[in-house]
């Protein structure tokens, strides 16, 4: 055991926590003197001022850099089915680019479903849960036919497939017609429900026309009865001891109320879904993760301190914004710095237009007109103090 | 579901907590700014709502860093612009 008054000077020392950790793991059960233990904590402490990033040290660009290099080396284009769960997500350099854009909707919406403890480890259970976000439409319970005489379109629902998915013939009797007017916004037909023979029949409104009847014959076979409706697909796998849900299509707001969803862990990797759902700071976490396992998965080593750098930028104000003229670059106040980047007419016109006054206090302005830039060294102004007498 | 979703459990979001104006003066008088200078978070966040804060407080943000372990950050509650 790590003698108290080592553990006091310990915690009262200017460290990070890790460090902090480490240097009592390794301290513990040790057998050292006082004045070794001093020798010990100074020189962790001077190895930990040594590390740490200077004063003036431009660490945007060393990030752009450290990030912009090892990215050439990123695959061009892939579609790639991520591990075993078949289940397409974009990755390599088209995936970076849109977490680093600020995208609103990725090109491949996944989220990862935790269940509940009682859900985890039952695959039954499992299963049944993945019933309640898959979005399946009416054709998958019964069969549907158009019958051209009657000028109607009849659907027998299958009770034993609402069975194995714990919904009653009923409630699709009656979700059915309340989405295909609500969700699909189509609402010339009429409908009669027979409970008995669990059979619903929707007629159109006019009748005198066929391609009415072809139209609601679409929409009474594609209208999504159970499920949620932005979750196209969901795969069910055991990992780690338990059972996990993948999903194509993100909706994190709706799948939250879903009995059986772990609200703690489950994620989604639209950024901005988790921006309005869970917030900024959550924005700010998916941002590294993304972005990380994007990385990693390509087998590229960055240091989390420049993506966690940008991922700092894009979430300074309040909510995500992409690095690029319409984001941090295009919000910069020096008319020149801005003009410097991308549109460059534009932006000198509009300035002038605006009577706006540049203070040229940063750094791509001050290489334009030609001054030492305020960085490093530059940054320093020497000041004599006079002596007084 | 019987209890409204609490964005605080959840893994991705670290600890919110607002501070008190003295904590607040301290902070700003260590690094020698002023509250506009603080990083922002909007009033309609879903973790300020959590935690019930006003605009023009200060919360504490206590992360668990990758680097660190454990880093403090604070945000400053503004209202959200208009579009």
């Amino acid at each position: 055991m790590l003698p108290e008054k080592f553990g006091k000077k310990i915690a009262a020392a200017g460290l990070p926590e890790k460090t902090k950790d480490q240097l009592r793991s390794f301290l513990e059960g040790k057998e050292i003197t006082d004045a070794q233990f001093k020798q010990i904590l100074d020189r962790v402490i001077r190895e930990y001022q040594s590390t740490r990033i200077e004063a003036c040290e431009a660490v945007g660009v060393i990030a752009a850099q450290s990030i912009g290099e090892p990215g050439t080396q990123m695959t061009m284009r892939t579609f790639h089915y991520a591990g075993v769960a078949e289940i397409n997500v974009t990755l390599g350099l088209p995936r970076l680019i849109e977490i680093m854009d600020a995208r609103k909707e990725p090109s491949t919406p996944t989220m990862t479903i935790y269940l509940e403890q009682d859900y985890a480890n039952d695959r039954d259970r499992a299963r049944e849960v993945s019933w309640k976000i898959e979005a399946a439409p009416l054709h998958e319970f019964g069969d549907i036919t158009t019958d051209m005489e009657q000028m109607q379109v009849v659907v027998h629902i299958n009770t034993k497939v609402c069975e194995k998915r714990k919904i009653s013939p009923m409630e699709i009797m009656e979700k059915s017609p309340k989405n295909i007017r609500d969700r699909r916004h189509y609402r010339d037909f009429e409908h009669e429900i027979d409970e008995e023979n669990s059979r619903v029949a929707f007629t159109p409104k006019d009748r005198e026309s066929y391609q009415n009847l072809f139209q609601l014959a679409e929409h009474v076979r594609n209208v999504i009865v159970q499920g949620i409706d932005d979750i196209e697909r969901v795969v069910v796998r055991k990992e780690t001891g338990e059972y996990i849900l993948y999903t194509e299509g993100s909706n994190l707001k709706d799948v939250f109320e879903v009995a059986g969803v772990d609200t703690t862990r489950t994620r989604t990797n639209n950024i901005s879904e988790a921006a309005s759902v869970l917030g900024i700071e959550a924005a700010r976490n998916a941002i590294i993760y993304e972005a990380l396992s994007t990385l990693g998965e390509q087998g590229i080593l960055i240091d989390v301190r420049h993506i966690m750098l940008v991922a700092d930028m894009m979430c300074m104000d309040g909510e995500v914004k992409q690095i690029g003229r319409h984001g941090i670059a295009g919000e910069k106040e020096s008319v020149l710095s801005r003009a410097a980047f991308e549109v460059t007419v534009n932006h000198l016109l509009d300035a002038a237009v605006a009577n706006e006054v540049d203070e040229l206090s940063g750094v791509t302005e001050n290489v334009i007109v030609g001054q030492p830039i305020q960085l490093g060294t530059g940054d320093v102004k020497l000041i004599a103090v006079k002596p007084e007498n | 579901m019987d209890t409204k979703l609490n964005v605080l459990t959840h893994v991705m979001v670290p600890d919110h907590t607002i501070m008190s104006e003295e904590e607040v003066r301290t902070l700003l008088s260590h690094y020698n700014i002023t509250t506009e200078q603080l990083p922002n978070i909007f009033h309609d966040d879903p973790a300020v709502k959590a935690i019930d804060a006003k605009v023009d407080d200060v919360i504490r943000i206590v992360r668990i860093s990758h680097t660190a372990g454990r880093a403090e950050s604070y945000r400053l509650v503004i209202k959200r612009p208009k579009k």
